[in-house]
């Protein structure tokens, strides 16, 4: 074999399963990143070479995923949503807390956070669950599959971790709804949903946990608390605001380089983002992600089965839930949960799930040929 | 089979494409939104979120100026300000203050003088803001703190001006004292559209001169605009305005002078005025006791407040203008220039005195304090040595408002219009004051009654003056009826640029008095201190210059025909004394007035006074039995 055929089979290799625009739309956003971390961390070279490496990490994680064929991802549905369900109840019991939160387990030689686990647990199982039933869906069905979806999901917000939470509910959620649950219980369980909210809402009150209420009362009225949870949300609506049309300028935000955004490189680095680059920053960020979300949705389209569709929807539409939520969050029209910018904010954790997710919408994409023959 | 699974297959793929295509529209509907937010916050709302971010990042810093030195008319300096170290405690930062006090034993020194101090300023303070707890820490106090100001969050060191009074309690009434700003001055300064100026100053004068040329000494604000982090921590200077310092002032006192008239005093209460009759300038302003200014200047605690407040000797009253005392004999002199104006009396007319006054038909007689009498005399005379029948006679011949009339143009019952705050009128009797007070219930009849000239004609009765007034009316004789306002601040010497400017006084009011009638005046007073039988010889044998006196004593003691004998009367209810002086005679350059309280006769206790402060201010003369203390130059700590 010459050398350039060595060159020409691992780049093959390499590359077979990557999806061309998918990946460059990610290497941009990946560049992005870098630069808002250096300007969020007050230029750490330290912590911008932490985020580079963070997405090292999860380009091997995407490769590998993308290289692993439905088939075999479904057959690990069971064990991870299982395994990941024992290890909540071991939270549950034998966690241990960091500020205030149960939300880790010590294995010995690891702490993990099973939470993260369920992010792909929770769609892999429904996937494969409908997937199953390709005869035709009964009612009965979405029962089960609301079941499996909602004890993994009242585990999490128990730790207390409302921002995962809703992000596993709405995985799963999706893949309930892609899957075909009539309109009719869709509207009727909504409906019954606001109308209960009155009636349920002072029950559910008392169980929530302090900082929770906080929240919900400082998202109504963020005045309400300018110190405090308010301080927030006052705090990144006046740095985006600032920002105006072209920006501040990079490291020239002043609400972000004198650290007066909370979290600035973490969960509002969209703060930081808004004010150095202005409303066209922001719906060039927009973009960006509808490339993301859009070609995440083709690839589910043209997916061969049931349970390829179902996951790539899945994972596109959470990819959705989590730039909503964040966004919203950070520009005041959403209550403050722990959500970060997906690929933007710095932590290792949310991006490798996330090149995860895309890793498999990749493997659905490369490997529909050899199924459809 | 196969047909159904297709058919269902078919089915369910169109299913799924509508519902993706459903969450597509949910999407992009969704990003709009947020689109829409940005637009809303980064366009419409731009300006109104620059602002709070400015606001946020750009802490407008007052710089306050240093305040104005006060100096003597020699310049020796009477105020000035020092920098010191304090360690400032913010209330709301400290959950429990007792317990933090009781922690920093050991590393920086609290006495209980300080808590107690500090409960009085926390009392009237918003609790954001920091208070002094302790000032003028030690070095080695700073250092301790230092390495354990983790301990103390809440408690920090700040290096600030302090004022100070170096001679402590010389001269305190006239130069006064600074405090903290407290809610009465805080209103007046608002009152007065100064509350910029005032931003970041903790310090206003209360009293004295620190009070009345407050406007001058305070300077002018500047200010800087410092860019700060969300920790309040500053990040650099964005912009800077100096401020400018208060002006200096020299006053006319002469604090050597003025601390021999003090000594003087010895343990007596009183007062002492004096000043130079050719421009009102004040050059010795003395209240005994006097108190000590230091232990204002940054909140006086409560203990060294009630021993001040409460204390019977009442050393915060500025006894030279706010009290007002009969003025016994001393009145004579002015009462006789009145005669002779108006033509009452002519020099030469003489009286028999029997030792006492009596009306026709009337059975009281108004006694002299000789027996026996003074035989004959005349004007002259009467002055010299002090001749009681001599004034009942004139005063009963003599209209009141006519007296009055004259006195006031001398400056008696009025304000004299010295450049402190806190001055009194006195009481100038006539029939329109007896009757205002008499409406206000202070008099039992409205209308005037001889026997009330008569007694008001030796200055004893109705008549109340202040030292002040009577300083101010020596002056304005030995001055041949030349009277300038009496004053105490020389020069305002700018900050700016050194420019001395001289104080604007009142024009000199000219009298309208023969100055023959002035000369016999002046030539009695000379004979109280020269002539045998004077009432002032015996204080002043062998002065060295010749000086022009007079005598007074105000009866405290209703004397109902009895003997008035000093030694059996307690102490308080003695006799206040006077003496009103001028010299040298021929060109006085100082006239001044004495009041001793409860110290007997004039002759025995004031006039000596008076002798010390003029050897001084003429010869140079200190007492043999006083040193001249030299000021504190390190400002002592208050203990």
């Amino acid at each position: 074999m010459s050398p350039r055929n060595l060159i020409d089979r691992a780049f093959d290799v390499l590359a077979r399963r990557i999806d061309g625009p998918l990946m460059a739309t990610l290497v941009v956003l990946g560049a992005l990143s870098l630069a808002v971390v250096f300007s969020a961390s007050g230029q750490s070279v330290d912590r911008t070479l932490g985020q580079a490496r963070n997405f090292a990490f999860a380009l091997i994680v995407l490769w590998v995923a993308a290289n692993v064929p439905p088939q075999q991802l479904m057959r690990l549905a069971i064990p991870i949503y299982i395994g990941g369900l024992l290890l909540l109840l071991g939270v549950e019991f034998f966690g241990f807390s960091r500020n205030g939160a149960k939300r880790w387990l010590n294995l010995g030689v690891i702490t993990i956070q099973p939470s993260e686990i369920m992010k792909i647990g929770v769609p892999l199982i429904l996937a494969w669950y409908f997937h199953r039933k390709e005869e035709g869906l009964a009612f009965k069905d979405f029962l089960v599959a609301g079941l499996i979806l909602i004890v993994p999901t009242v585990l999490i917000q128990k730790q207390p971790d409302l921002g995962t939470a809703i992000l596993i509910f709405s995985s799963g959620f999706f893949v309930i709804f892609l899957a075909g649950l009539s309109w009719r219980v869709i509207t009727i369980t909504s409906i019954s949903g606001i109308v209960a909210l009155p009636i349920v809402g002072p029950l559910i009150w008392p169980l929530l946990k302090e900082y929770q209420r906080n929240r919900v009362l400082t998202f109504i009225d963020p005045s309400n608390d300018p110190l405090g949870a308010g301080y927030h949300i006052t705090q990144s609506t006046i740095a985006i605001g600032s920002g105006g049309v072209l920006g501040k300028g990079w490291f020239n935000g002043t609400q972000s380089q004198l650290d007066f955004i909370p979290e600035r490189s973490t969960d509002f680095i969209l703060a930081v983002f808004g004010e150095e680059f202005g409303l066209v920053g922001l719906l060039l960020l927009l973009t960006l992600y509808m490339i993301v979300i859009g070609r995440g949705l083709m690839i589910a389209m043209n997916a061969p089965t049931t349970f390829s569709r179902l996951m790539a929807g899945a994972v596109t539409l959470t990819f959705f839930a989590y730039a909503f939520v964040n966004v919203g969050m950070v520009t005041g029209v959403l209550p403050v949960v722990g959500v970060p910018l997906p690929l933007i904010s710095y932590g290792g954790t949310a991006i490798m799930s996330m090149f995860m997710g895309f890793g498999i919408l990749m493997s659905i994409s490369s490997h529909k040929r050899l199924v459809s023959t | 089979m196969v047909g159904t699974a297709i058919k269902n297959r078919e089915a369910e793929l169109n299913t799924f494409r509508n519902r993706v295509l459903v969450a597509g529209l949910g999407i992009l509907v969704a990003f709009a939104g947020l689109a829409a937010r940005m637009v809303y916050l980064q366009i419409y709302k731009r300006d109104h979120f620059h602002g709070l971010a400015e606001a946020n990042r750009i802490s407008v810093v007052p710089v306050v100026p240093n305040r104005g030195i006060i100096t003597d008319r020699n310049g020796l300096v009477l105020a000035a300000n020092y920098s010191a170290y304090t360690l400032r405690v913010t209330p709301s930062k400290v959950r429990d203050l007792e317990a933090a006090f009781d922690a920093l034993a050991g590393v920086v020194d609290i006495q209980p003088r300080d808590r107690r101090r500090f409960k009085r300023l926390l009392e009237d303070s918003k609790n954001f803001e920091s208070l002094p707890l302790r000032n003028r820490l030690s070095d080695e106090e700073i250092a301790r703190f230092a390495v354990n100001r983790f301990r103390f969050p809440g408690f920090e060191i700040s290096a600030g001006l302090f004022r100070n009074y170096p001679f402590g309690e010389v001269a305190s009434h006239a130069i006064g004292h600074i405090n903290r700003i407290n809610t009465a001055d805080l209103k007046r300064i608002e009152e007065n559209e100064l509350a910029n100026n005032y931003k970041g100053t903790d310090h206003i004068g209360k009293v004295g001169i620190e009070l009345s040329y407050e406007g001058e000494l305070h300077g002018t604000t500047g200010s800087e605009q410092i860019e700060i982090d969300s920790g309040g921590r500053a990040i650099r200077s964005l912009a800077k305005s100096a401020s400018i310092a208060g002006n200096n002032l020299t006053l006319t006192l002469d604090i050597k002078l003025q601390q021999i008239a003090e000594d003087a005093f010895g343990e007596f209460r009183g007062a002492l005025v004096a000043l130079d009759p050719n421009n009102g300038e004040i050059l010795a302003l003395v209240s005994k006791p006097g108190f000590d200014p230091n232990l204002f200047v940054d909140g006086i605690d409560p203990q060294n407040w009630d021993l001040l407040n409460n204390s019977p000797d009442k050393p915060l009253l500025n006894r030279a203008l706010q009290s007002a005392y009969p003025p016994g004999s001393t009145i004579k002199p002015f009462l006789a220039l009145a005669a002779l104006e108006s033509g009452k009396r002519t020099p030469s007319m003489s009286i028999r005195d029997p030792g006492y006054f009596a009306l026709p038909g009337v059975a009281h007689r108004w006694r002299d304090d000789d027996v026996n009498g003074h035989g004959s005399v005349d004007m002259h005379k009467s002055i010299v040595v002090s001749c009681d029948t001599y004034y009942y006679q004139l005063a009963s011949e003599t209209d009141i408002d006519k007296t009055a009339e004259f006195l006031s143009t001398l400056g008696f019952g009025a304000k004299t219009g010295i450049d402190i705050n806190g001055e009194k009128e006195g009481v100038l009797p006539s029939r329109a004051w007896k009757e205002k007070s008499h409406a206000k219930g202070t008099s039992e009849s409205p209308k005037w009654y001889l026997g009330e000239s008569i007694s008001t004609g030796i200055g004893q009765g109705q008549n109340n003056f202040t030292p002040m007034q009577l300083a101010n009316a020596v002056a304005a004789v030995a001055n041949n009826g030349v009277v300038n306002r009496p004053h105490l601040v020389r020069n305002v010497v700018s900050a700016k640029n050194g420019q001395v400017s001289p104080r604007v006084t009142a024009p000199p009011v000219v009298l309208s008095v023969q100055p023959e009638n002035i000369a016999v005046i002046k030539r009695a007073m000379i004979g109280v201190t020269s002539e045998p039988g004077g009432t002032g010889v015996r204080a002043f044998t062998h002065a060295g210059y010749t000086s022009g006196g007079k005598t007074g004593t105000t009866q405290l003691f209703g004397l109902k025909g009895e003997k008035y004998r000093e030694a059996s009367v307690a102490q308080h209810l003695r006799d206040h004394g006077w003496y009103i002086a001028f010299a040298p005679a021929d060109k006085p350059t100082i006239a001044l007035a004495v009041l001793v309280e409860n110290g007997g006769f004039g002759s025995t206790r004031a006039a000596p006074i008076a002798r010390e402060v003029i050897d001084y201010y003429l010869l140079g003369k200190v007492p043999a039995s006083k040193k001249l203390r030299t000021p504190n130059d390190e400002p002592k700590k208050p203990d």
